[in-house]
C-alpha cells in the first residue's frame, strides 16, 4: 500500500460533499442541509489520521469559502480547528460506540457553527434565528449515513 | 504547531479581506478551481430544462411564437413613443439644468441553480463573470423590475445580492408623488421593509416604487416594488412586494449605466457653485 493510496477517492468524496453543500434545495428545506464537507473531512481524519490532516482541512475550508462566497478563512478556520480536535481524539473515537461517536460529531458541528456565527457577527450583526442550529442536528443524524457510505468507498477495491 | 499555522493563517486572511480588496486576485484564481462545481450542480436542472424544451410539441411552440410576435409588435409601438418622450425629457431636463443619466447597456446572464448562501441571505449565482466585464455593484434587473446588484464578480460566475437580502438597501421613491425613502430587504423573497418611513408619510397601498437614483448604484426610474395593502396608520409596518419575479426568473439583465452624464446645457456657466456640490456628491 503506497502513500497515495486512496487519495483520489478522498478528493472525489470531498468534491461530492461540496456539490451537496450547494445543492439547490427548495425554499424552507434549505435550512436542513448539513455541512457535508465537514462531515466528510471528519470521517477521513478518523480513518486516515496520518494522511488527512489540518492542512487538508484548511485547504478545503478555503475552497468552501470561495465556493459559498464567504470571507476568506471563515470555513478554513472552523474546519482546521474541528479536524485538530478529531485528530487528537481519533484513537479513542474508533473504540467508541455509535451513540458516543454521534455525540462527538454533534459537538464538532456545534463548534464549527459557533465559529461561523462569531465571524459573521464580526462583519455585521447577524440575525440569530433558532433555525440556524438545525444543520447541527441534521448533520448528526446524517453521520451514520456519511460513515457507512464513506466506509464503503474506503473499503471498495482499488480500481487499478 | 500546524494548528497554530492554520488558525493564524485563516485569521490573517479574514482580517485582510475584511478591510481591503487586496485578496480578490487570489479569490478569482481559487474560484477557477471551484466554479466547475457550481456548473456541475447546475447540470441536472439544465438537462431537464433542455429536454423539456425539445420535447415541447409543435403546436405549443407555434402558439407561443404567435403570442411573442404580438407582444413584440406592441412593445415596438410603445418604444416608438418612448423615443420621442426620452428626447423631450432630455430637452426639459436641460432647461432645468439637471444632469441626466441615459443610455444603459445590458447583458443577459442566466441563473445557476445552486444554493451557495445560508437560507437567511438572498444571494444567487449567475453564469457570467469578470470575463464579460462584470464588476461589483452593478445593478441587475429583469423584465419587471430591479432584482439586485452584483455582490462579487468572479471570472466565470458572479454572485448577485437580491433586493430582499437583509443586508441590502435600495433608495426608492414613490412614483405618484416623488416621496423618497429606502427599501430594506426582509430576507423573504416577496417582501421589502421601510424602516425609515414616518407615520404621516403620503404612501398608499398599490403605489409603485421606482429607483430614485440616489446613492449612485441604481439608475433612476426602474420599477422596484408595489406597496402592499395596509390599514393606516401603519408607518414602519408598511411592506412592499418586489416587481421582479425574484424566485421564478432564470434570465437576469446586468446593467451598465453610461458613465458619461448628459451635460448640463449651459456649459459656459461653470462658475455656478451648484456644480461643485454635484461633483462632491
Amino acid at each position: 500500500m503506497n502513500n497515495t493510496y486512496g487519495f483520489g477517492r478522498i478528493i472525489l468524496t470531498l468534491v461530492f460533499a461540496m456539490c451537496l453543500k450547494i445543492a439547490p434545495i427548495q425554499g424552507s428545506l434549505a435550512i436542513y442541509n448539513p455541512d457535508w464537507v465537514l462531515l466528510t473531512l471528519i470521517y477521513w481524519s478518523l480513518a486516515f489520521p496520518e494522511r488527512v490532516g489540518i492542512f487538508h482541512a484548511w485547504t478545503f475550508g478555503l475552497l468552501t469559502d470561495v465556493l459559498t462566497g464567504r470571507l476568506f478563512g471563515q470555513y478554513a478556520l472552523a474546519y482546521s480547528l474541528v479536524i485538530y480536535i478529531s485528530l487528537l481524539a481519533h484513537k479513542r473515537l474508533r473504540q467508541f460506540p455509535f451513540i458516543q461517536q454521534a455525540l462527538f460529531i454533534f459537538c464538532c458541528l456545534l463548534l464549527a457553527q459557533l465559529l461561523l456565527l462569531f465571524i459573521k457577527n464580526l462583519q455585521h450583526t447577524a440575525q440569530l434565528r433558532p433555525t440556524f442550529w438545525v444543520p447541527v442536528f441534521t448533520g448528526t443524524l446524517c453521520w451514520p449515513l456519511v460513515y457507512n457510505v464513506l466506509r464503503f468507498v474506503r473499503l471498495a477495491k482499488p480500481i487499478k | 504547531m500546524r494548528l497554530l499555522i492554520a488558525v493564524s493563517a485563516s485569521i490573517g486572511l479574514l482580517m485582510i479581506e475584511h478591510i481591503s480588496p487586496r485578496l480578490d486576485p487570489l479569490r478569482a484564481g481559487l474560484s477557477l478551481v471551484v466554479d466547475p462545481i457550481k456548473y456541475l450542480v447546475d447540470l441536472p436542472s439544465e438537462i431537464t430544462r433542455r429536454t423539456s424544451d425539445s420535447l415541447q410539441s409543435y403546436s405549443t411552440l407555434l402558439a407561443e411564437n404567435k403570442k411573442l410576435r404580438e407582444t413584440e409588435s406592441l412593445d415596438k409601438i410603445r418604444l416608438l413613443k418612448y423615443d420621442a418622450l426620452e428626447k423631450e425629457n432630455i430637452r426639459l431636463r436641460a432647461l432645468l439644468e439637471n444632469s441626466f443619466k441615459l443610455g444603459e447597456q445590458v447583458l443577459i446572464a442566466e441563473l445557476l441553480s445552486v444554493n451557495i448562501a445560508t437560507p437567511y441571505e438572498n444571494i444567487v449565482v449567475v453564469n457570467k463573470g469578470t470575463r464579460f466585464g462584470i464588476h461589483p455593484q452593478q445593478p441587475v434587473v429583469d423584465a419587471n423590475g430591479v432584482v439586485g446588484q452584483v455582490f462579487r464578480a468572479l471570472p466565470t460566475t458572479s454572485e448577485i445580492m437580491l433586493i430582499t437580502d437583509p443586508n441590502h438597501a435600495i433608495p426608492v421613491q414613490v412614483n405618484r408623488n416623488g416621496l423618497l425613502t429606502i427599501a430594506v430587504g426582509s430576507g423573504e423573497l416577496n417582501r421589502l421593509n421601510f424602516p425609515y418611513l414616518p407615520d404621516n408619510a403620503d404612501i398608499r397601498p398599490g403605489d409603485l416604487l421606482i429607483t430614485s437614483g440616489l446613492g449612485g448604484t441604481f439608475p433612476p426610474g426602474y420599477p422596484v416594488a408595489v406597496v402592499d395593502p395596509f390599514t393606516p396608520p401603519a408607518g414602519k409596518q408598511i411592506t412592499a412586494t418586489p416587481k421582479a419575479a425574484l424566485d421564478r426568473n432564470r434570465e437576469l439583465m446586468i446593467v451598465w449605466s453610461n458613465a458619461n452624464q448628459i451635460p448640463i446645457t449651459p456649459t459656459q456657466t461653470v462658475q455656478n457653485p451648484q456644480k461643485e456640490d454635484n461633483v462632491n456628491e
